[in-house]
């Protein structure tokens, strides 16, 4: 099934609260929703299953307006963030209930039941209280629940975000997998980079209710079209500073120059915003590109395998990611080197000016 | 234009309501509307009187407008002491109910008690009880030399029906107290704790600002059942001594039944509504708000 | 106070536990020291929350004692105890400002006023609090609410330690940069004892000096994140820390050599041979296991994964899932390929316990 999107709009009041969107949405494909908190990732999903109706704009399903359907004839299943499940009915009853409402016959039921079950490693709870279980199987639960439906549009509302870390991962691994074979639709909204990379499929990022971009994550990851898709798509949060280009000088905010170097010798006169991420930066040693920054260590943060430094460099603190572990002491004097290679450069106006980020073939 | 998808089914499922509503509470209105504005005394005479009894029952210079000043202003000072006494008093309880425990059900239940009784069983009840010589409470006051008749003296009248009304419907408040109470999550406490903080202080700073919400809607029911208060005057006092204790909606039905002055009644009731309306609405306005500001 | 000592603390919730099952938190001993930063990691139920309420009071334990310095403390009323604690979402007073949430906890200790202006005034300026002092707590955001939070445990200067249950929550991923990094500046600049209870890595890994990894009550291995990293003792630990975790594989070991599936690894130690009947397992990071075009094991690539810095291969050697990390030359993989893993790296576990080898 194709599922499209066509000028959707909602106003509730004076607010404009979903801004003109239109996506087109393949079969089998999986979509990620990034945006942070309050960004309209919810409210486009509910428009999306017919929860609530669009101020302007329509639903198509096939070549079908489905706009005016209520979500109760449509095929869709919804997976949130509070693990929903009927409370008095036992895993099996919750997994089966969608299926009791359209009159599936009993046979039918016990089969479906028992493979989503399966799937979702289930099978030796099913007779379990969802009281009686941990987040994760609650969860899974669920899962199972708008698994077992059928459904030909499946809602993913950041369904793993109240679970623990290390269940986090295997069942973002897992749930890819598990729905592709219903050659579903599939939209699966989160605030998270990492998680939209490792979904990889098409990644839409939102602002404020509008789509700042779409296209496929790596490509949307290593080629923001505007600032606050690039913003969104970063983990740590994008370091940025603005600049005055004039002829052939570079001038930061505090009125040092920079070296016109890598993109910047391309642009044309006016101001821009740059913003490059962690791991284009080097702290100490790198390859100096010229675009060099002192400054003072505020604070190291190590994980296992990589250090984030926080450089305070006076236009601004920065978060450098060096490989390894180095821990430099807060007040230490450092340079931090930007990779002009892999700068953004953004126009006054948000969008991408230029960038010389080669993308990376996978 | 586009709201939510309709489902025109459902509309069969509110038609046997619709029909309910329409006999037992809009037909009878707009009888009442109907009298109103026309001079009668029921069947068939019908004189049309436009908005003179509204005039002259708004006009506190006629009989009829200070008979009705006077009952309002009554049941105005009947609801405000019942609420200064009722809404104290139930937090203060709810605060003594514990939050675990088997005794927690008993005790609601116990507190619960005195809101399961019929309205007129409750006047039957207190009348017998404030009866000087064989009533428990008339004859113990009496007994402590206090000056105590309720069908004689108007301050026990006054003291009288508040102290049932407040016995009868303090439970409302307490257990809606409760209910906020136990909303307030543990942290609060264990914060307050760490923090040093006295009884006093978790009070004022914790458990109050968090019944803010549920306090409002205690407060908008009482004082809405407090203004339409009838039978316990009716059957303890008769309304009395004189016209101490007869509140607007005895002083309503003695006009209109009594008298079957039934024009003047409509009017009556009519304003009557309307200013129990304009409260609700005050109070409404009140909760949207603190909804609107909302917290954490 | 200089230390808090755990001496045989555990907790059964109901009382009498008849078995080891019945323990929320199994018998621990650890000392703790002032100016050190931990954190407790683990999956959910894994008794870390419970060990927190123990050393604040508002748990007491079933079995053992709690000293602060050399004082039992274990009975001990939480108002008494030098100790703050910051919450999972944030605790504010909504009627008060920022400046009287700040201040309450010295009011109730009744210090003079100039005294309590004065340590407002600082701890304010340290967590960035200083515009919003005089506005009301209750329309501020979240990480202004934490901050809060964390400033009323701060204010008071006999507090000692701070501990913190997964304050981290409610916060924007995006302002959860921000919020960490101030509670390491804080952490340098009052040499506190801070602990902080987390189940994620991330988390516990940047802000603590010392991790807690725990599991099913018990505290698995304690060391700092480098250790955890570098040299897991249990295979919990390779498994629960490091995203993805440590790739495990079933494998019988002779002497210097290892034998996966009929592939042959290379150990870079020499291991006595193992009992019989014990599980034997080979642990290498994903961080140390490279794919390569030329030599090494040959594996199936089932899936590539784009993380924008680095790039992932989901391969299975033989039968055995694991992961591998792509260097940054590789170009095109294809559906075989072949895997390298760092000997130095290399860990052996039996029953789960790592085994240390002599040097080759």
């Amino acid at each position: 099934m194709t599922f499209v999107l066509e000028n959707i709009s909602l106003s509730v009041g004076q607010e404009t609260v979903i801004d003109d969107v239109s996506l087109t949405l393949g079969r089998g494909s999986m979509n990620v929703l990034l945006g942070p908190t309050l960004s309209g990732k919810t409210t486009l999903m509910r428009l999306m299953a017919g929860l609530d109706r669009p101020t302007t704009g329509r639903l198509i399903e096939d070549d079908l307006d489905v706009t005016s359907i209520p979500v109760r004839r449509r095929s869709v299943a919804m997976v949130y963030q509070q693990f929903i499940n009927y409370p008095s009915l036992t895993v099996y009853e919750n997994i089966a209930s969608p299926l009791r409402v359209a009159g599936v016959d009993r046979a039918e039921i016990e089969t479906r039941v028992k493979e989503a079950a399966r799937l979702l490693r289930l099978d030796n709870l099913l007779q379990r209280l969802p009281a009686q279980l941990s987040g994760g199987q609650q969860q899974r639960t669920a899962i199972a629940r708008a698994l077992v439906k059928r459904a030909k549009l499946v809602l993913l509302d950041e369904p793993l975000a109240n679970l623990d870390y290390k269940l986090r991962e295997e069942l973002r691994e897992e749930l890819p997998r598990i729905f592709v074979e219903t050659g579903a639709v599939l939209v699966y909204a989160t605030t998270e980079p990492t998680e939209a990379l490792l979904l990889a499929g098409t990644t839409i990022t939102l602002h404020q209710g509008r789509v700042t971009q779409v296209g496929p994550t790596a490509r949307v990851y290593r080629r923001p079209e505007n600032i606050e898709a690039a913003r969104v798509f970063s983990d740590p949060p994008l370091n940025e500073f603005v600049i005055e280009k004039h002829g052939p000088l570079v001038t930061l905010e505090g009125g040092r120059n920079l070296p016109l170097v890598g993109a910047l010798s391309r642009l044309p006169d006016g101001v821009y915003r740059l913003g490059f991420r962690a791991d284009a930066v080097a702290v100490g040693d790198g390859k100096s590109q010229g675009l060099n920054f002192p400054g003072e260590v505020k604070v190291t943060e190590l994980s296992g395998s990589e250090s984030f430094v926080h450089v305070d460099v006076g236009i601004g603190v920065w978060v450098c990611l060096a490989p390894g572990v180095h821990e430099w002491q807060p007040g230490a004097q450092v340079e931090a080197r930007v990779d002009a290679n892999r700068v953004f450069v953004f126009d006054s106006s948000g969008g991408l000016a230029t960038t010389p980020f080669i993308a990376q073939t996978a | 234009m586009n709201g939510k998808p309709i489902n025109n089914r459902a509309w069969l499922f509110v038609l046997p309501v619709l029909a309910f509503v329409l006999f037992s509470s809009i037909i009878p209105v707009m009888t009442v509307v109907n009298y109103s504005i026309q001079d009668t005394m029921g069947v068939n005479n019908f004189f049309w009187n436009g908005d003179a009894w509204f005039r002259d029952l708004l006009n506190p210079s006629t009989a009829i407008g200070a008979r009705f000043n006077d009952a309002l202003f009554r049941t105005l000072a009947f609801s405000l002491v019942c609420l200064v006494i009722e809404a104290p008093l139930g937090i203060a309880i709810a605060l003594c109910i514990p939050r675990t425990g088997w005794l927690v059900g008993l005790t609601l239940v116990v507190v619960a008690l005195p809101m399961l009784i019929p309205w007129n069983v409750v006047g039957t009840i207190w009348q017998i009880f404030t009866r000087a010589d064989i009533g428990l409470f008339g004859a113990a006051l009496t007994g402590l030399g206090l000056h105590y008749n309720v069908t004689q003296d108007p301050i026990s009248a006054w003291t009288t029906i508040v102290v049932i009304d407040v016995w009868h419907w303090t439970p409302l408040v307490i257990l809606l107290s409760y209910a906020g109470l136990r909303a307030i999550p543990d942290a609060f406490y264990q914060a307050a704790q760490i923090d040093g903080a006295s009884r006093w202080a978790i009070f004022f700073n914790i458990e109050l600002p968090k019944l803010q919400k549920v306090l409002v809607i205690a407060v908008l029911l009482r004082f809405m059942q407090t203004f339409m208060i009838y039978t316990e005057p009716f059957v303890v006092t008769g309304g009395g001594p004189g016209s101490a204790t007869t509140f607007l909606s005895i002083d309503l039905v003695k006009i209109a039944l009594g008298q079957v002055d039934l024009g003047n009644a409509g009017a009556m009731s009519l304003v009557y509504y309307l200013i129990t309306l304009t409260v609700c609405w005050i109070f409404f306005t009140i909760m949207t708000q603190l909804e609107r500001r909302g917290d954490v | 106070m200089a230390q808090i000592t755990l001496d045989g603390i555990a907790h059964a919730y109901g009382g009498k536990p008849r078995s080891e099952q019945d323990y929320a938190l199994k018998p621990l001993h650890h000392v703790w020291e002032q100016g050190m930063a931990y954190a407790l990691l683990g999956p959910s139920g894994c008794g870390k929350t419970t060990l927190l309420n123990i050393i604040s009071g508002l748990v007491i334990p079933s079995e053992g004692r709690l000293l602060f310095d050399d004082k039992d403390v274990t009975h001990l009323p939480t108002k008494e105890r030098n100790i703050a604690q910051v919450f999972q979402f944030p605790v504010i007073y909504d009627t008060m400002t920022v400046a009287e949430n700040l201040a309450f906890p010295l009011k109730n200790r009744k210090l003079p006023r100039a005294a309590i202006e004065r340590r407002v005034t600082e701890i304010a300026a340290m967590l960035d609090l200083t515009s919003v002092l005089n506005r009301r707590a209750r329309g501020l955001t979240a990480d202004a609410k934490q901050k809060i939070s964390l400033g009323r445990g701060l204010v008071r200067s006999d507090v000692s330690a701070v501990l913190f249950d997964e304050p981290l929550t409610v916060i924007d991923p995006a302002l959860k940069w921000e919020l960490r990094s101030k509670l390491k500046a804080v952490h340098r600049a009052l040499d506190l004892l801070m602990i902080y209870v987390t189940h994620d890595q991330i988390e516990a890994l940047t802000f603590a000096d010392r991790v807690v990894v725990m599991n099913d009550g018990k505290a698995v291995q304690i060391g700092t994140p480098d250790d955890l990293f570098e040299r897991p003792e249990h295979t919990f630990v390779g498994y629960f820390i490091g995203s993805p975790g440590m790739n495990l594989m079933p494998a019988k070991v002779l002497g210097s050599r290892a034998l996966v599936d009929g592939a042959e690894l290379q150990l870079g130690a020499v291991y006595p041979e193992p009992p019989k009947g014990q599980r034997v397992q080979i642990g290498v990071r994903p961080e140390y296991t490279e794919l390569s075009s030329m030599a090494g094991v040959p594996v199936q690539v089932r899936r590539v994964a784009d993380l924008g810095r680095k790039r992932l291969a989901y391969v299975t050697l033989g039968g055995q899932p694991i992961v591998a990390t792509i260097p940054p030359e590789m170009s095109s993989i294809g559906d075989q390929a072949k895997v390298v893993f760092d000997p130095a790296r290399t860990h052996v576990y039996v029953d789960d316990i790592r085994v240390t080898g002599a040097a080759p």
